[in-house]
């Protein structure tokens, strides 16, 4: 069984093998949060979608597919500029991954403007979350996703930045690579509500 | 880090720095225990008061005391306050936090500044709740649809209380786990841990994954009020039975929140005072985690009576029973352990040992309402009332009653007055009797809860019960008094008052700022009391 290497550390400092495998082991337990709390929301349209077919049928097509798919591409686009972030970072090129942080949040951005849009012209045709079950489940479900890409552009903001003024090295990435995990997470969950949303039939 | 710093620092126990600042920004998981600590009784103390007139309402069968309506807020704020803000956080954040370090032989918790960040989300919390005792809500602690979606009263503020403090409590349990996996002493391995720590490891996993599950139902509930969302609404082709669901997927595993950490702590104060390894050390261990597994699908207990399918319903109450194994497993591993032992009753033992007889009463009922045919009669009974009571206070109350004496030596390096604790434990043992087992002849009698009147010919019983509530009020008072008093005029505690093993008494009353002077190997189990006895590792 594995044993923590605390022997010989005095004061709080924690050996950074155990102080790396904490934090990551904490992430991964944040994720199992997040699927749990988006989890009640596809439960729900699981339950709405085998009552009412029809109407998720009918009412998807007022969502507009070109936007979801190009969303879709830019946020795959963006787990594979985080991805490479990491990885570059963790050779210890600096430079390098802090562009690619920027591109990442660049494409996070991008998403926020189309989804903008999005909902823009929903309100113009006075579709609104009250609209009906389906749209509930729409406004709710890309609401809360829209929420945590939110959060992630200040994180990455912030790692950027970070990563810019050389925080980090080849010896100690973690902030960064903790950050890739929540935003591939994001874009995972786009990945799920993009079919079931806007692909209906 | 070779280097042995030998460590020559004067002892400074942690309660040393004063001043307010240094205790609302301490990273020390002793002293965010203590904020805990605090927090939570002053909730216990609000919600008990409110429960004492809601008694006292009760004493007779028409509404003299206070209006049909203020009973239904009263009602919604002492459970809501009572379960959401006490007993979930009660034990495993208060004592979690002291103990887990300690016990484990680790100077702090994995991530001691979002420990932090956590207690400051459950003020946050606190403080939302306490806007919303200006506006309370009638809907009781379940906040069931439709009529949550639809009265007049403020239900947004205080489930956004309830949403926020969620986010407390699921941080608290991810520091826990990663803390138990990662900064363990060496030698510590798992089956020298103490069982107060699987307890609170099996806690600590039902709070991360079944507490965002309650999140997004509060949220979608407040959306469903601010937005016209209508998931929960039938006139907009919602289903409010959907509520219930996801509430009580949340809420099942949430009662064995409160209740597992109280089992964890008996199974460290009866070994204690009865000088006995513990019996089934193993078994104690995995039925936590087999309790936190089952908890998971046993929901629909809860609605019985809400329509659904009968198929459904038979399942759901044969996994009921099923939850029953491994909690009468740790019940009877803890009477073994007291077979034949030299008993000290010390006011902590006493608390431990009405745990179990109370919990005991408390369970089996539980399974007479797992029982279909049973259940479809007691249902929404002061049958149900009475269960949840004697495994919520005969429960989770003793368990951390009995912390509270067992560990305050070690917490505060002071000593309280052991014959005054005993007479509060005889008043609140006797009085919650008095108070609560008259309810189950109640509920089969057909008493429905939740009303401020009621037929003339349950008076008896109902004042009756009333009275019981009044003895036990007065054991809570004399116990606080005796406790705060403890804190002032207290003799100075010992290292180690009854010859524990567990590592949290091999260092001084108070523990030192960073614990241990030098991290302990661990060589043993921590229950090896009489006869040596080792568990393999
Ligand atoms: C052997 C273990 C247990 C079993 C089999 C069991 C079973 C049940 C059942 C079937 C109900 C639903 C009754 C009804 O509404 O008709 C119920 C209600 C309840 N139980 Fe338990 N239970 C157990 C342990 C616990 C524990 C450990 C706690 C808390 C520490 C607890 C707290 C509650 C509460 C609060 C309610 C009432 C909920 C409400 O307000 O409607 N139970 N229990
Ligand atoms: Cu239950």
């Amino acid at each position: 069984m594995e044993q923590a290497n605390t022997e010989h550390s005095h004061g709080l400092e924690m050996d950074p093998q155990v102080e790396y495998s904490s934090s990551k082991l904490g992430m991964w337990l944040f994720l199992g949060t997040e699927i749990m709390l988006f989890g009640g929301l596809f439960a729900a349209y699981a339950i709405f979608r085998a009552k009412y077919p029809e109407m998720f049928l009918e009412q998807h097509q007022e969502l507009n597919r070109e936007m979801g798919a190009i969303n879709t591409c830019i946020l795959i686009f963006s787990s594979l500029t985080m991805a490479i972030a990491v990885t570059a970072i963790q050779k210890g090129k600096r430079m390098m991954s802090a562009i690619l942080i920027l591109v990442t949040l660049i494409c996070g951005l991008g998403f926020g403007v189309v989804k903008y849009f999005e909902y823009g012209a929903k309100f113009a045709h006075h579709i609104y979350p009250d609209t009906s079950i389906f749209f509930s489940l729409y406004f709710m479900m890309t609401g809360l996703h829209m929420l945590h890409v939110f959060i992630g552009l200040i994180v990455l903001g912030v790692l950027m930045v970070l990563t810019w003024k050389g925080t980090f090295n080849e010896k100690y990435s973690t902030p960064v690579e903790l950050g890739g995990l929540y935003w591939h997470l994001v874009d995972l969950i786009w990945i799920y509500l993009f079919p079931l949303l806007y692909l209906i039939g | 880090m070779a280097n042995h710093a030998v460590a020559t620092n004067v002892y400074v126990p942690f309660l040393e720095k004063k001043g307010i600042l240094s205790w609302l920004y301490t990273t020390d998981h002793k002293r965010i225990g203590i904020l805990y600590l605090i927090s939570v009784s002053f909730f216990f103390l609000i919600a008990g008061i409110i429960a004492l007139l809601m008694r006292i309402e009760l004493l007779t069968p028409v509404s003299d005391f206070v209006s049909p309506h203020t009973y239904n807020v009263l009602f919604t704020l002492h459970g809501s306050l009572m379960v959401f803000f006490f007993i979930i956080p009660g034990l495993a954040a208060s004592f979690g936090n002291f103990l887990i370090p300690l016990m484990i032989g680790a100077r702090d918790v994995a991530f001691p500044k979002l420990n932090l960040g956590s207690y400051w989300i459950y003020l946050l919390g606190t403080v939302i709740v306490l806007i919303a005792l200006f506006q309370p809500a009638d809907t009781g602690w379940t906040f069931y649809t439709p009529y949550s979606a639809t009265t007049d009263t403020d239900v947004i503020l205080i489930t956004l209380g309830v949403f926020v403090l969620g986010f407390s409590s699921i941080l608290t349990g991810l520091n826990f786990i990663v803390t138990i996996h990662k900064m363990r002493a060496p030698g510590m391995t798992w089956h020298r841990l103490p069982l107060f720590i699987w307890a609170s490891y099996a806690t600590a996993v039902l709070q991360l994954l079944a507490t965002p599950v309650v999140g997004i139902t509060l949220l979608l509930l407040i959306a469903e009020r601010s937005l016209g969302v209508g998931f929960f609404d039938p006139a907009k082709g919602g289903d409010p039975v959907l509520f219930q669901n996801f509430f009580w997927f949340y809420s099942h595993p949430a009662v064995y929140i409160m209740i597992i950490p109280a089992m964890g702590v008996i199974s460290e104060i009866i070994p204690v005072f009865s000088r006995k390894p513990i019996f089934g050390y193993k078994a104690i261990a995995y039925s936590s985690l087999g309790i936190a597994f089952i908890s998971f699908f046993v929901w629909a207990h809860h609605m019985f009576t809400a329509g659904i399918s009968e198929v459904a319903a038979t399942i759901f109450s044969f996994l009921t029973f099923l939850v029953a194994i491994p909690t009468a497993i740790k019940v009877f591993n803890w009477t073994a352990t007291l077979y034949k032992g030299s008993i000290e009753l010390h006011s902590a033992m006493l608390y431990a040992l009405g745990f179990i007889f109370l919990f005991t009463i408390g369970g089996l009922t539980g399974v007479f309402l797992g029982a279909l045919a049973a259940d479809i009669h007691l249902h929404d009974t002061y049958f149900v009332v009475a269960h949840m009571h004697y495994v919520m206070i005969g429960g989770t109350v003793m368990g951390f009653f009995g912390a509270l004496h067992f560990w305050y030596p070690k917490w505060f390096g002071k000593m309280f007055n052991e014959a005054v604790a005993k007479l509060a434990w005889f008043l609140v043992f006797v009085g919650f009797n008095v108070t609560f087992f008259p309810q189950f002849f109640l509920g089969v009698q057909g008493m429905p809860r939740r009303y401020a009147t009621y037929p003339e010919e349950f008076e008896s019983l109902m004042s009756l019960s009333t009275y019981g509530s009044w003895i036990l009020g007065l054991g809570v008072l004399i116990m606080t008094v005796n406790l705060i008093n403890g804190l002032f005029n207290g003799e100075k505690a010992p290292q180690n008052p009854y010859g524990s093993l567990s590592l949290e008494w091999q260092i001084p009353s108070p523990p030192p700022h960073e614990n241990f002077e030098e991290i302990p190997h661990v060589t043993d189990w921590p229950y090896g009391y009489g006869k040596k006895k080792e568990v393999d590792a």
